[in-house]
């Protein structure tokens, strides 16, 4: 019952990243785009599905770990770092360009796996070895 | 229905997926998190996958439904490029857009909020470079 509750979790989250137009990398660069605020071409889309979510998760993160635990685990796990280092922004800043000049981020990235054609031919094992020898290499230090 | 009112639906729906995992197991919907840790972590590889493989058959039933294929044709070079910075780059600051930009603003985590603010900026300048050289798809 668990994993089936996760599953149907991911497919919404892919229902939001494509109905909110994440998973068009050309919608993403035109809300990048904040140079072309003055030329009348910034699609701010993009702006209305992070207030959407935020909307919605604010409520979810104030109620929820309210509760004694999930339904399906002992407790709520939730990152409780909290300081601001050089890997934090060097990471953002490197995800930042990757995102740019590409368009995708690693949610709609990962459910443009049937869809995306070669863009994500490309891109999505790439990501992924970022990732993981990313990964590998924080974790032996 | 009006492009802003079908994001913010979209967005909603983020939200909604987002608290459907906090109540079932008590985590964050980071995806960069959960797809990195579903090939390096050995506790929690099931969960994990059940979430990206809802992602997966969720992307292609909602493409084909909203029929929103969505392909900008690019060198080979630039998407391996970019698909390598993001990979690096969300491991090296522990979230993308979900994670940080979603999940952790809610929490009030000022590191989050700095973490967004970076790779919007970061993004931002980078898509003004492409324009700036006529690479734009």
């Amino acid at each position: 019952m668990k994993l089936i509750v996760v599953f149907v979790s991911g497919v919404i989250f892919a229902a939001g990243l494509v109905l909110g137009g994440m998973t068009d990398p050309r919608k993403v660069q035109a809300f990048l785009d904040v140079g072309g605020i003055g030329a009348g071409r910034w699609d701010p889309s993009l702006a209305f599905v992070m207030g959407g979510a935020l909307a919605v998760a604010a409520i979810a993160f104030a109620v929820q770990p309210r509760r004694a635990k999930p339904w399906f685990a002992e407790r709520f796990e939730l990152p409780a770092v909290r300081h601001i280092d050089a890997a934090l922004i060097g990471g953002a800043a490197l995800f930042g360009i990757g995102w740019g000049l590409a368009g995708y981020c690693p949610g709609p990235a990962v459910a443009s796996v049937t869809t995306g054609g070669l863009d994500i031919a490309l891109f999505l094992p790439a990501m992924l070895v970022g990732m993981v020898l990313t990964k590998r290499f924080l974790n032996r230090r | 229905m009006h492009p802003y009112l079908q994001s913010l639906l979209g967005g909603v729906l983020i939200g909604a997926a987002t608290w459907l995992l906090l109540a079932a197991i008590g985590r964050v919907a980071g995806i960069s998190g959960i797809v990195t840790s579903a090939f390096t972590e050995r506790e929690g590889r099931d969960w994990r996958w059940a979430f990206v493989a809802g992602l997966v058959v969720g992307g292609a039933l909602f493409v084909w439904l909203l029929n929103a294929v969505a392909l900008a044709p690019r060198t080979p070079g630039l998407l391996i490029a970019a698909g390598l910075l993001v990979g690096v780059g969300t491991t090296l600051g522990s979230g993308c857009t979900s994670g940080h930009g979603v999940c952790g603003l809610c929490r009030a985590s000022t590191r989050s909020l700095a973490a967004t603010l970076t790779f919007m900026g970061a993004g931002a300048i980078t898509v003004a470079l492409l324009r700036a050289v006529g690479g734009l798809a």
